[in-house]
């Protein structure tokens, strides 16, 4: 691969058609970013990681898929892997969520959170529609995939792409990684895959993932939200404030009733100890 | 509002928001309402008026605490003022984020109570603060006004900008957390008007307001229902245990509800409510029961 050079958009393409779910990204992420992890969770299927927070920044999900009917041949639907990791989003519910600036866009334009910066509000947790920001019980801030921010500065590959043996996990320029996603897509549409689509390749998600997916099923299968409803938590503000404002106005007004209701009381009652 | 797949995971804010909700709904509410009370200007109100601008004051003092100790990081709540990032300090305000501008009203209003606290204390003849003497007049207690009624309503906005099932399917939320924390409020200040005998003139005008603010409440939470029921997240926030929180948010409102359809506008019921211990315990316990069926219902 090319010099990483800082100033360009570079990410992650998943290719989930040839994920085997080993969990070699998941270890490789560990032993970078020395996490120590969670107590293994025992859960249905082969998952035992159970989902992306402050100490997992790279998940294995493992999803059932066995259909009822009989199944053409390359089709391969037994079970869904896919390698969750944050999107690195470019309208990020998080960044825009976040009160201290502690979340930034970094020179290779992926979303970062700075450690020294976070003071832990989890403001971002509530806001992260991929359910990928966790708090950390060592150190109380917010945590997630950093896109291997320290390997980028030093001219090296992430340690999860590095480590994946199929290639599912492909880093480098977005812009090249969505010329490779198309011609994947393409080749497995010709090969009667028509299942396959790719998720936060454009900008129709988030104004386009930094992080995208070909996926093997509807986005909700894994978690994501459709193009629908991939919009940033700011869509609530107008109606949140509004609703506030009018019930303020309501509330002085009933307020100011309810004192014309008194005064006359009072006023009468004065009279009644005047006389 | 957009309905949305709800993927996002729980934040944990847990017993202390909710007790700042609680406080800030009640600390916003009580220097509303004695700012109207003393919009007349008569003299009858002003030993009411000074009650709400007393109780406005320890929830400002309290609630940064709670915040501050509910971060990961305590000792880093000046981050929400500050901008640390190495090579860009500065102020830091995103006047789209409601944590934000939230942040910000809470360093204003508890400047706001602070005076207007003193004043009280000065007005009653416990101080003599020429400064704050001076500061207080009306339009600094209508400026203070616009203050809290945003800190008793942006707790629910702050709850709708996320992606969270419930929070982020309603409108209502900010509405609902403000018109709760004017009832509690009319609430609380009738039931310290029991020790400040001179103030019992104004508890008409407290107890016809918690009647129109409890007509308001259950409309609010009539919206708050049919949203969710259209974005289809009603089964988590309605059902069990939560249904018990609710019913004492309804029970809350019952006292409001009975005297609007009993005596509707009428002030003579006043001095049975005035009496009554139970009563403004329940409105309250209601308030605070409404905020914790939406906190902790979502976050299970």
């Amino acid at each position: 691969m090319p010099h990483i050079t800082p100033g360009q958009a570079y990410g992650f393409f998943t290719d989930t058609s040839v994920c085997i779910g080993c969990k070699a990204c998941e270890v490789a992420c560990k032993q970078w970013n020395e996490l120590e992890g969670n107590e293994p969770s025992f859960l249905d299927g082969f998952d035992n990681t159970g989902k992306l927070d402050a100490e997992n920044w790279r998940h294995v999900q493992f999803h059932d898929n066995v259909p009822d009917e009989s199944l053409t041949t390359g089709n391969g639907k037994a079970w869904l892997m896919m390698s969750d990791v944050c999107k690195h989003c470019q309208q990020a519910s998080c960044m825009e969520v976040c009160p201290t600036n502690a979340i930034i866009r970094t020179e290779f334009d992926s979303v970062f959170i700075q450690p020294d910066v976070c003071n832990g509000c989890r403001n971002c947790i509530a806001a992260c529609p991929y359910d990928v920001i966790g708090a950390s019980h060592v150190n109380g801030i917010a945590q997630k995939c950093t896109l291997c921010y320290d390997r980028l500065q030093n001219d090296m590959t992430p340690a999860c792409a590095k480590a994946c043996p199929t290639e599912s996990i492909k880093f480098g320029p977005v812009s090249e990684l969505r010329q490779t996603a198309a011609k994947r897509l393409e080749i497995l549409h010709a090969q009667g895959v028509t299942e396959a689509r790719l998720y936060g390749h454009d900008e129709k998600v988030y104004g386009g993932l930094n992080a995208f997916f070909l996926l093997m099923d509807r986005p909700e299968k894994y978690g994501l939200p459709d193009e629908r409803n991939a919009v940033p938590p700011s869509r609530n503000n107008a109606g949140g404030y509004l609703t506030a404002a009018v019930t303020a106005i309501l509330g002085v007004l009933g307020g100011l009733i309810a004192l014309r209701h008194r005064k006359e009381k009072v006023t009468g009652a004065e009279g009644e100890s005047d006389g | 509002m957009d309905d949305v797949q709800h993927f996002a995971g729980p934040p944990d804010w847990l017993w202390y928001i909710l007790a700042y909700f609680f406080l800030a709904g009640l600390s916003g509410g009580s220097y509303v309402l004695a700012t109207l009370l003393r919009l007349r200007n008569a003299p009858g109100d002003e030993p009411m008026a000074r009650i709400g601008y007393y109780i406005a004051f320890p929830p400002m003092l309290i609630a940064p605490l709670l915040l501050a100790l509910d971060l990961g990081q305590p000792w880093r709540f000046w981050h929400m003022m500050w901008n640390t990032t190495p090579g860009h300090p500065g102020l830091n305000f995103k006047y789209w984020s409601p944590m934000s501008i939230g942040s910000w009203a809470l360093v204003v209003f508890g400047a706001i109570t602070t005076v207007s606290f003193a004043a009280s204390l000065v007005r009653d003849g416990k101080l003599r603060l020429p400064l704050v003497r001076w500061l207080d007049n009306r339009p600094f207690t209508i400026f203070g006004s616009l203050f809290g009624l945003f800190i008793a309503g942006y707790t629910g906005v702050l709850l709708s900008v996320s992606n969270q099932p419930v929070w982020s399917d309603t409108w209502a939320l900010g509405g609902l957390f403000l018109v709760s924390g004017l009832a509690g409020s009319a609430a609380l200040m009738l039931l310290l008007a029991r020790y400040r005998p001179e103030a019992r003139p104004s508890a008409g005008m407290l107890s016809v307001s918690e009647r129109l603010y409890a007509l308001l409440e259950l409309a609010l939470i009539v919206v708050f229902a049919v949203t969710l029921f259209a974005a289809g997240t009603q089964g988590i926030v309605f059902g069990l245990p939560w249904l018990v929180l609710w019913l004492v948010a309804l029970a809350g409102l019952a006292p409001g509800l009975y005297g609007l359809v009993t005596e509707r506008l009428s002030a003579d019921g006043a001095a049975a409510v005035r009496h009554s211990l139970a009563v403004p315990l329940l409105v309250l316990a209601g308030v605070l029961a409404l905020r914790a069926a939406v906190i902790f219902s979502v976050q299970v």
